[in-house]
Formats: C-alpha cells, sequence, structure tokens
C-alpha cells in the first residue's frame, strides 16, 4: 500500500492479527486512519471491530502485527495508559463512565489514574473541565452525579473526557445506539467540529444512514477478515449492508391494504400527563403499524400505559371493541398483549438464566400437571416448538442466553411472547443491538406472523425499518401523533425530512 | 450483591462442570472425609457416631435452607437465627401458660402454629420491605436481627425458657427405626423445600427474579410478590428450626444458635450458590452440610473442639472456592495442555 | 448548594433526624446535654468510629468485610503474645505491630478476593470463621491480663471538673479515633488513590479500562480495613485493660448497620465520612437517651432495630420516586 508523502496518518496497522482460543478474531487486518479524518468501522456484532480497537489501545495485545503506527510514531507495545498518553481515546458503548461521581470528576477521571499518591484539586478539576464542555458548546452542571444526566449528556460527558486527554484519534463504539435522532444531529456536529479541529474519529456504528452521513471513508470488516475501504460518497445503505454480510438485503416497501380486517385495538383521546395527549389510533388484525417519531416523542410511554406499567390520565383503549383497563403488566398479557422492550440486556431477557427458562417463563401456568408442578415434558416440548419455529440458532436449550447472538436472542424474546398466543404485539425498537443480517430475519418473522392475524405495532425511530415493514405509518412528535402515512406513498428521504425537520 | 457482578461471570467452574459436576465433586470431597476419618479414627463410622451426628445436623440444615432460598431471589436472611429465637419464644410462651412441663399436647401444637405464624410474619416483613420498598436485602435483614434479638432480649430479660413437657423430647432426641427424628424432620422438609424451589412456578419465578427482578416483571411474573412469599417461607422454615431448637435444648434463650448465623452462608456458598443470586440447589448445599458435620464430628474424634471446626470450615472454603475460581481452572488447562 | 444538597441526601437527612433526637433528649433528659455525657458517648463510640471508617474504604470500593471484628481480636491477641515476648514494647511498637499485623490480615482477603476472583463476602465470611476459630483454638478462650503497664494506662487527652465535681474526660481512644477518621477522609476524599478506590467500586470494568490498577485497589481497601482493625483492636485492649478471644466477636453486623445506615452503598462507589459518623452517632446516641430516659437495657436493641428498619425504609421510597420521576423522563 502506497501513499503519498505529504499524507499524515493518525493510525497504520498493517497485518494485525489476533486469536481468542481457537478463534482467529482478526485476520492479518490492514487499518488506516488520516489525521483529522472522520472514519467508519463497519461490520456486523463479532466480525473484530471490537478487537481492532481493543488491540490499538493496548487492552489486548496483537499476536502479530507487521506494523502498528500511532501518529507517525512505530509501536512494539502499548498499555491503556500509554495509548491515552499518545493521544488515543476510546468512548465505549457503555461509556465506561462512573454514575455515583460527578460530571467534573466523570470527565477529569484519567488525570487521577495512577500509583503514585497527589492529592486532587477540585476546583482545578471543575474549571478545565468547564473549559472543555465550552469547547464542546454544551453547558452540564459540573457537580450533579453522573446518574442525574440522561444518557445523550452522558455521551458528552464521555467526549469531554477523551478530549481532557487532548485526544488526537477517537475511537467511539456505537455512540448513537441509545440516543434520538435529534441527540444523534447534535452528537455528530460534534463529531464534525473536532474533525474540523484536527482529532481524527473512527465511528463505530450499526446505523448505516448515520455512516454514509459522518464519515469520509468506510472500512469494512467481516469474520475477522477485512473486507476493504471505501469512500462514502456514491456508496448506499444497501451496498454497504451487504459488503458487511456478504448478502443481498431486499428491502422493499411491503405495505398491504387491509380494508376487511377487524379492529384489534384501539385508543382513543388516550393522554398522560407530561407523556402524550389526545393519542388515537386504531390496529387491526395482521396489520403491521409503524410508530415513529424522535425519542423523546411519548412512543414506549404510550406502550408502557397500553401494558398496563402505568396509567391513562384520559381516554379509553377498547380491545376486540371491548373495553380495556389493564392494571398491571400481568393483566395485559392475559389479556392477549405482549411487549418486546427496546432494552433487550436488561429488561427483554434474564442474562443469567438458560434459554429454555428464558423462552418458557411467560406461559407458566402452561406447563403445571395436575398436581401443580412444573413438567419438564411440557417444558421441552414449548421450548423444542419455538426454537424451531422461529428457526433460534442455539446450541442446547439449558445453555446460558448470553451465549447467542443478539439476533438470536431477539428470537428468543418473540418466542417468549408468541408462546401466550398474543393478538397484539409491540416491538419497541426490536432491531437494537441486532446485526444487519440478523435483522432481516426477524423482520421475515413479524411479516409471517402479520399474516398469520397478529396485530403488531412497530415503534422504531429508523425510518426505513419502519418504511419497509409496516402497512402503515404514524408519526408521533411532542405526545402527539401528527400524521398518517403510506409507506407506498412517501419515500425514505421525505418521511425523515419530516420527523427530523 | 455487590458490584463484582460486572467483574466476572460468578460461577465460571460451576457452569462449566453443570450441577451433576457440581454435586459429584462435593461427593467426591466428602468420600475422601470420610475415609480419611475413617483411618484416623476407629469410631468414626459407629452407630453412635453417625447417630449423634444425624441429631446435630438438622438444625444448621434448617436454618441453612432459610437461608439458600433469599439468596436464591437476589438477597440474603440475615435474620434467620433471631426469627428461629423468636418463634421458638412464641412457642415456649404457649407451653409456659398451659403449665409448662405438664401442659398438654394441644398446648404444644397451638404453640408451634403461634411459632410458625410469628416466623412467617417476621419473614413477611423483610420481605415487604425487600421488595415494595426497594431497599438492600442485607440491610433489611440486618435491621430485623437487630430488632428481633433485641425483642427478644427485652421480652426474656436475657434470661431463658425452660422446663418443657417430656413429649417435647421426642422432637429432639427421639428416633424412629433408629433414625434420629431430627433428621427424619429435615429430609422430609428439604425434600419440600426442592420440590418447591425446582418444580412449582414460583420457585421458577424466585430464581428468575433472582437474576434479574426487573427484567422478570417484564416478562409477567409477580416479582414482588415472589419475593414476599419466599422470605415468608424463609421465616417459616426458621420457626420450625427455632421449634426443633427448643425440643433439642429443652430451653429458649434469645442467642442460642447465633454462631450458626454465617455458617448457613458459608454451607450455601460452599454447595454453589450464586451470591448474586439466580443460580443455586438444594442437593449441593446439603451435601456441603454433611461435610461440615463430618469435619466438625471427625475433628471432634481425633482430639480438636468446635473452635477447630470452626477454623476448618472457613479454610475449607476458602480451599473450594480458590479450587472453583477460574484462574486455578485456567492453570490446569494449562498442565493438562487442553486449551478451550 | 442544592446540587450539594441532591448528592448528599441521605447524609442531609441523617443529620437532620439526629438534631432533632439531640434536641428532644436535651429537653427530655437533662443529663444529655452535658459534657461528661457528651464526653462519654464519645469515648464508647471510638473503636466503633475506627471500624467504621475501615469499612467505609471497603465499601466504598465495592467490597464487604465481615472479619474485621475478629481480626481485630486476632490482632489483639497476638499482639499481646508479641509485646510480652519482647518484654513490653511501648505505644509506638504497639501501633506498629497492631498495624502491621492488621494490614497483613485485610491484604490475605484482598489477595483471595482478586487472586482468586471470588466475591469479598464469600472470602470474609470463610475468613471470619478462619480467624475465630483459630484464634479460640490457639488460645483456648484463656484471657491476657498481665498486659504492659502502657497498654492499660489510662491516658487522658482532656480533662474538666464541673462545679458539682463531676469529671470529664477524652481518653486517647478518642484522639486515635479522630486521626484514624481524619485519614480516612484525606485519604478516600482528597488522595487520586482514593479518588479511584470511588471508581473502582463504582464501575469496575470501566475503571479498568482506565488503567486503574485493580490488585492494588483491593489491596489498599481491604489492607486500610485492615489497619484500621489493628487500630481498633489496640484502642479497645486501651479501654478495657485485657484481651479477650470472644469480646469483638458479633460487633461486625452492628456496624455495617450504621455505616450502611450512613448512606455508604452496598455494591460501591458511594459514601462518605459524614455520613459514616452520623450512622454511627446515630446508633450510639439513641442507645444513650435511651439510657438516660430510664429505658431498660433490654429494649435499647428492639428501638435500634426498629430505627434502622425505619430509616431504610423511608430513605428508599424517596429514593425510588426518584428514580420513577426519572424514568418517565426519559
Amino acid at each position: 500500500m502506497t501513499t503519498a508523502p505529504a499524507e499524515r496518518f493518525a493510525l497504520r496497522l498493517h497485518k494485525v492479527s489476533k486469536a481468542f482460543g481457537g478463534v482467529q478474531a482478526l485476520n492479518e487486518v490492514d487499518f488506516e486512519v488520516r489525521a483529522g479524518e472522520v472514519h467508519c468501522l463497519a461490520g456486523e456484532n463479532g466480525c473484530g471491530k471490537s478487537t481492532l480497537i481493543k488491540t490499538v489501545t493496548g487492552v489486548h495485545q496483537p499476536e502479530s502485527a507487521e506494523l502498528i503506527e500511532l501518529f507517525g510514531e512505530k509501536i512494539e507495545r502499548i498499555n491503556p495508559v500509554q495509548a491515552r498518553e499518545k493521544g488515543v481515546s476510546v468512548i465505549w458503548q457503555d461509556l465506561a463512565l462512573f454514575p455515583h461521581m460527578s460530571v467534573a470528576e466523570n470527565i477529569a477521571f484519567d488525570d487521577l489514574v495512577g500509583l503514585r499518591p497527589r492529592s486532587v484539586r477540585y476546583r482545578e478539576m471543575i474549571t478545565r473541565a468547564g473549559e472543555v464542555l465550552d469547547r464542546l458548546g454544551v453547558r452540564i452542571a459540573l457537580s450533579a452525579p453522573l446518574n442525574d444526566l440522561p444518557i445523550a449528556q452522558r455521551q458528552v460527558v464521555a467526549i469531554a473526557r477523551a478530549l481532557m486527554n487532548d485526544a488526537k484519534l477517537i475511537f467511539m463504539d456505537e455512540p448513537t445506539a441509545s440516543l434520538t435522532q435529534s441527540e444523534t444531529d447534535r452528537l455528530l456536529d460534534i463529531v464534525r467540529k473536532l474533525s474540523a479541529d484536527g482529532v481524527a474519529i473512527v465511528f463505530v456504528s450499526h446505523r448505516l444512514a448515520e455512516v454514509l452521513e459522518i464519515a469520509e471513508r468506510v472500512t469494512v470488516v467481516r469474520d475477522g477478515n477485512l473486507v476493504g475501504v471505501y469512500p462514502t460518497d456514491g456508496m448506499t445503505q444497501a451496498r454497504l449492508g451487504e459488503l458487511m454480510t456478504g448478502h443481498h438485503i431486499e428491502n422493499d416497501v411491503a405495505a398491504r391494504d387491509l380494508p376487511d380486517a377487524p379492529v384489534v385495538f384501539e385508543t382513543r383521546g388516550l393522554s398522560r400527563h407530561g407523556e402524550f395527549e389526545d393519542v388515537s389510533l386504531t390496529i387491526k388484525a395482521g396489520e403491521v403499524l409503524g410508530l415513529t417519531g424522535l425519542i423523546g416523542a411519548g412512543r414506549t410511554e404510550l406502550a408502557h400505559v397500553m401494558m398496563g406499567m402505568r396509567k391513562a390520565d384520559a381516554g379509553t383503549m377498547l380491545l376486540n371493541g371491548a373495553d380495556y383497563h389493564p392494571g398491571s403488566i400481568r393483566h395485559a398479557i392475559r389479556k392477549g398483549l405482549a411487549y418486546v422492550s427496546e432494552d433487550r440486556l436488561a429488561l427483554g431477557l434474564l442474562q443469567k438464566q438458560s434459554i429454555e427458562d428464558n423462552t418458557v417463563i411467560s406461559v407458566l401456568g402452561k406447563l403445571t400437571a395436575a398436581t401443580g408442578l412444573i413438567s419438564d415434558t411440557r417444558k421441552a416440548e414449548l421450548v423444542r416448538h419455538w426454537i424451531r419455529e422461529l428457526g433460534v440458532k442455539i446450541g442446547q436449550p439449558s445453555d446460558a442466553i448470553s451465549t447467542l447472538s443478539g439476533g438470536n436472542q431477539q428470537k428468543v424474546v418473540l418466542a417468549k411472547w408468541l408462546a401466550t398466543k398474543p393478538r397484539l404485539l409491540i416491538l419497541d425498537s426490536p432491531t437494537v443491538g441486532v446485526d444487519v443480517g440478523a435483522r432481516a430475519g426477524i423482520f421475515r418473522i413479524v411479516r409471517e406472523l402479520a399474516e398469520e392475524g397478529l396485530a403488531i405495532l412497530l415503534i422504531s425511530d429508523e425510518v426505513t425499518e419502519v418504511m419497509h415493514n409496516s402497512d402503515r405509518i404514524l408519526h408521533m412528535a411532542d405526545g402527539r401523533i401528527v400524521q398518517n402515512y403510506d409507506p407506498r406513498t412517501i419515500s425514505v428521504p421525505q418521511l425523515e425530512e419530516r420527523i427530523y425537520a | 450483591m455487590m458490584s463484582e457482578t460486572k467483574r466476572q461471570p460468578a460461577f465460571k467452574g460451576l457452569k462449566a462442570t453443570g450441577p451433576m459436576g457440581e454435586n459429584l465433586s462435593l461427593l467426591a470431597m466428602l468420600a475422601l472425609l470420610v475415609v480419611v476419618f475413617s483411618i484416623a479414627s476407629p469410631r468414626f463410622l459407629t452407630g453412635a457416631n453417625l447417630g449423634s451426628m444425624g441429631f446435630q445436623m438438622p438444625l444448621l440444615g434448617l436454618l441453612t435452607l432459610a437461608m439458600l432460598a433469599p439468596i436464591v431471589s437476589g438477597g440474603l436472611n440475615l435474620a434467620i437465627v433471631y426469627t428461629a429465637n423468636i418463634s421458638g419464644l412464641a412457642l415456649a410462651w404457649t407451653i409456659m401458660q398451659f403449665g409448662g412441663a405438664e401442659a398438654g399436647i394441644g398446648a404444644f401444637v397451638l404453640g408451634c402454629v403461634l411459632a410458625l405464624f410469628v416466623g412467617a410474619i417476621a419473614g413477611a416483613a423483610m420481605g415487604a420491605v425487600v421488595a415494595y420498598v426497594g431497599a438492600h436485602p442485607i440491610l433489611v435483614s440486618l435491621a430485623m436481627m437487630i430488632f428481633l434479638r433485641g425483642l427478644g432480649e427485652f421480652l426474656t430479660r436475657g434470661g431463658d425458657i425452660s422446663g418443657f413437657p417430656d413429649y417435647m423430647r421426642v422432637l429432639g432426641h427421639g428416633s424412629l427405626w433408629s433414625v434420629p427424628v431430627p433428621l427424619i424432620l429435615f429430609a422430609v422438609i428439604a425434600f419440600g423445600w426442592h420440590v418447591l424451589l425446582r418444580r412449582t412456578p414460583h420457585g421458577f419465578s424466585v430464581y428468575m427474579t433472582g437474576s434479574n427482578l426487573k427484567a422478570a416483571e417484564y416478562a409477567g411474573l409477580n416479582a414482588k410478590r415472589t419475593l414476599v412469599l419466599i422470605y415468608t417461607l424463609s421465616g417459616v422454615l426458621c420457626a420450625i428450626a427455632g421449634i426443633l431448637m427448643a425440643a433439642r435444648f429443652n430451653s429458649v434463650r434469645v442467642g442460642h444458635g447465633e454462631a450458626m448465623l454465617l455458617i448457613t452462608v458459608l454451607a450455601c456458598f460452599l454447595g454453589g450458590i450464586d451470591p448474586f443470586g439466580g443460580h443455586g440447589r438444594v442437593m449441593p448445599v446439603i451435601i456441603a452440610l454433611v461435610i461440615l458435620q463430618v469435619l466438625s464430628s471427625g475433628l471432634n474424634l481425633v482430639g480438636a473442639n468446635q473452635h477447630l471446626a470452626t477454623a476448618v470450615w472457613g479454610l475449607f472454603l476458602i480451599g473450594v472456592m480458590v479450587l472453583r475460581s477460574g484462574q486455578i481452572q485456567r492453570y490446569i488447562g494449562l498442565i493438562s495442555g487442553k486449551d478451550k | 448548594m442544592r446540587d450539594t444538597l441532591r448528592s448528599y441526601t441521605i447524609e442531609t437527612r441523617l443529620a437532620v433526624v439526629l438534631a432533632v433526637l439531640c434536641v428532644v433528649l436535651s429537653i427530655s433528659a437533662p443529663q444529655f446535654a452535658t459534657l461528661p455525657n457528651a464526653t462519654s458517648l464519645l469515648n464508647n463510640s471510638a473503636v466503633n468510629l475506627i471500624w467504621a471508617v475501615g469499612l467505609l474504604v471497603v465499601l466504598v470500593a465495592g467490597g464487604i468485610d465481615i472479619s474485621f471484628a475478629v481480626a481485630s481480636s486476632v490482632v489483639q491477641y497476638v499482639a499481646a503474645k508479641m509485646l510480652i515476648g519482647i518484654g513490653g514494647g511501648n505505644w509506638l511498637l504497639g501501633f506498629l505491630f497492631c498495624g502491621s499485623l492488621g494490614i497483613l490480615l485485610g491484604l490475605l482477603n484482598a489477595w483471595l478476593i482478586h487472586g482468586f476472583r471470588i466475591i469479598s463476602i464469600v472470602v470474609t465470611i470463610a475468613t471470619f470463621n478462619a480467624f475465630f476459630g483459630l484464634l479460640m483454638f490457639f488460645s483456648g478462650g484463656r484471657n491476657i491480663y498481665n498486659l504492659p503497664d502502657w497498654w492499660t494506662a489510662r491516658i487522658f487527652i482532656f480533662e474538666h471538673e464541673n462545679a458539682q465535681g463531676i469529671w470529664s474526660e477524652l481518653t486517647l481512644s478518642v484522639a486515635v479515633m479522630v486521626g484514624c477518621v481524619v485519614a480516612t477522609w484525606v485519604l478516600i476524599r482528597r488522595t487520586n488513590i482514593g479518588r479511584q478506590l470511588y471508581a473502582f467500586g463504582d464501575n469496575p470494568e470501566g475503571a479498568r479500562r482506565a488503567g486503574v490498577n485493580i490488585a492494588v485497589m483491593q489491596g489498599v481497601a481491604f489492607g486500610w480495613m485492615g489497619l484500621m482493625a489493628g487500630i481498633a483492636g489496640l484502642m479497645q485492649v486501651n479501654i478495657v485493660k485485657e484481651v479477650v478471644p470472644n469480646a469483638l466477636y458479633g460487633r461486625e453486623l452492628d456496624v455495617l448497620a450504621a455505616v450502611v445506615l450512613g448512606g455508604a452503598r452496598l455494591g460501591g462507589g458511594k459514601g462518605t465520612i459524614l455520613g459514616c459518623i452520623l450512622g454511627v452517632m446515630f446508633v450510639a446516641i439513641t442507645q444513650n437517651g435511651l439510657n438516660l430516659l430510664g429505658v431498660s437495657p433490654f429494649a435499647f436493641q428492639m428501638i435500634i432495630g426498629a430505627a434502622i428498619l425505619v430509616a431504610i425504609s423511608t430513605s428508599n421510597i424517596d429514593l425510588s420516586q426518584f428514580f420513577r420521576s426519572k424514568e418517565a423522563r426519559s
């Protein structure tokens, strides 16, 4: 690989390999980031992205590497502290911040690391942290505990922490995973500002639209191998998806009309103070109703009221034409509602438990024999049935759920709810943390379920997802339903424009 | 329980070997200890020694089971011993009302019902605070422990109540077909406890709630009721232990069995219970209890006292945890050349 | 100011409750707000406070220690044997022996916790039994009376005789306690090591990725706890003038309850010296007040237990509402 001599690199890796046990996580991968560039690292979960980041920052040592060069300096071994001192910072997906410590201390924390005892100067810490936030153009109370901040602001704190170390190369691992679109836009503005200041940014994201918007070049990795480096000019989401998965992904609008289908669920003037107001919607049997809008728009709150987790202040809900007042989640489930939570890791599944227990948890009543005890045969049958039905790839049903990939985990979540034989399935951001390839599999299941007559409410802020999988789209903003769209008469950019306007 | 969850999967070794492997390795340790002590002392494998072990173990066993379920549910119950004491006090009070040593069997039954009720109340109160207030179980049960201890001392003025009817001796010291009655009681309750935890929907909920309360609720389980119920049942089990204690010592004193509190936690951990909740079975814990009993009886026979046995219990737990730890397994893996 | 109040909710609340308690007791029990009573309160709380600040450091770093009280007993016993063995020694040697023995026991806990990745509650329950069993076995449960004179001498750092001829005195243990409290405050609040302890307790993985040396953090936390346990053991002998092997057995859970009551978070990352002191003093003052009011000593524990139950219930009710409102916003 020859490069123009004038071109300066923040990072150059040649033929870096790393294996864990028998698995080749990185196989002779080349990776280059120019100074001040926004570079995207794309690939499915487990493709080696995180390993690559960890190798550059010294968390892992590579098995073999022809060249590791940081800011023009060749490097043999590096540890996390050295990497930081050289100007490399990583903003991990979980942010690696300290929830009970103050914002200022979180930003300035890296100054405190080390075993040489020295005193802490809080005043200086607050001044410096304030300066960094000013540079980002953000105002956050510096003495508040981090816990009190919304996710988006914590993200900003993490960036400020990186800048505090005079970072010249920042890795951002899925920084927008839990941000709303407007928060994402603000984050992307910050990224552009940093890039203009000469800070190189490596952006790791599942959201292809974002990748194409922000990055100049994209490096695609698949199964530990380098697929290639591409300029984002002229690249499409579909093409990028194909490069990442190695498969062709269909993305056609599949909306249908269902004039004769009976209405399964209906809300009339449903309101909950400060969350949503006067929401009236109907969902028919066999229909996939998309509900999109920015994250703060009140979509998840609406779902929570439908599931009986919170009470509405005003308005009514009807289920199959009858009044419906859920008093608890259990009540809602008994009535035939099912809710796939947006937070699969913390709320959707019990990560410590087995695949089988996660599958049957919602239908314990169906497992008991006449004695009132759980029948192992019935349990095994039920689990086998749903594993086969949804094509979940597993080893043993007794394996821990955490051994499965994001996509397969989400299928187990679906299995759990389908086992309750629901009439209305609410999917809240069902593809967060799910690979591009696996997403298609999940939506294939959703379509099939709809064909069988299940009513589905699909909540998502990914416009393409809603466009390609819904029969009808509702746009929610500031707690109100503002518009009703037919996916066949509107394009993705048009819809995006209306939502983010 | 602690933030250490984030750092490592709590029981790597356990997961690798599975519950059966856990039972087998504990059984192997037990067999080894039995062999060692049989060689060291000819009196070890005699009926008299086995019988006395059979009388001693059930009390600790019942309290350990009462500790086990709250740990599986993601908490801890530090009030078990004093719950047992207070329940025993309820029984003793009833018997004293009906004439002490002359009290009829009806008074005993009534006393037992009252004791179970008192145990259930203490447990339910803890469960309710843990479930509905969301306070940390260590703190809640600790406060309950201090409260019950104080209540007991207040009621008894630090003294003890003794002089129970003779038929109560059968419960504490009797044998049925030369099997100690306390052991039979323990076996029945342990089996019931196993069935409750592993085979009933409520037991299933306990495991799920112990892994992640919020997620269990999202899946439609009544996690809070589960917690109240399991602490209540734990309290009931303490009450049974309290009744047995009264029968064995022929007296009730607040503070009886105090030293057993942390031993029950030790037995649970030895039996492979996940300290963070969500995993753990009755069977390995019972094997762990037998191991502890064998250690203490065996050491006693070779001339050591209970204090040395206590120390050995602690060291034994450390040894087992070290063997189970990922570090050692990696080391063994290196030696045997198996790379996983 | 409001930020400060919000991040110290539990401390503020406890301080208010304690202030109210003090006012009520001053009115209802005339002896309460007197110098002799205040000094005896301090004298009696010194050992508990020394343990409490040590335990605070462990809790902040995300661990828990059950073994510290029996560790103090072990230190007392071994130090007494050693000091008698070398012919008496002096305060300097006393601090040196007790401190280093305590640190040694603490580091043993830290080594088992870090070296084998066993969680602290399991390790310290095991070492609790091991320490106590071995101590009782080797001591045979016998007390040591013939201690060096310096060790059992009453040393006052403050003396005052009032008009009625009643003496108010502060013993050496109070001075040592103040020293321990200040040193712990400096460690966890003013040094980078202490802040790394908080960070480690708050988010161990985040701290590790930031380059915090986890092994050293565990060593510092449990070593500090050990040091405090050693010093507490030394001072407790100075107060009771004998070494009783099982005298401190069972005190660990009461100290734990007081420290957690003061806002230290089980799970790490949160807890202050102020809260720790308030927690210990709350229990001590309640007990003292009940005593002065003529309540039966047998009722003390019951009332304290009930008070803690009420305190945790109410403090958590507000907290959970706080979280609920945060949920609603997001």
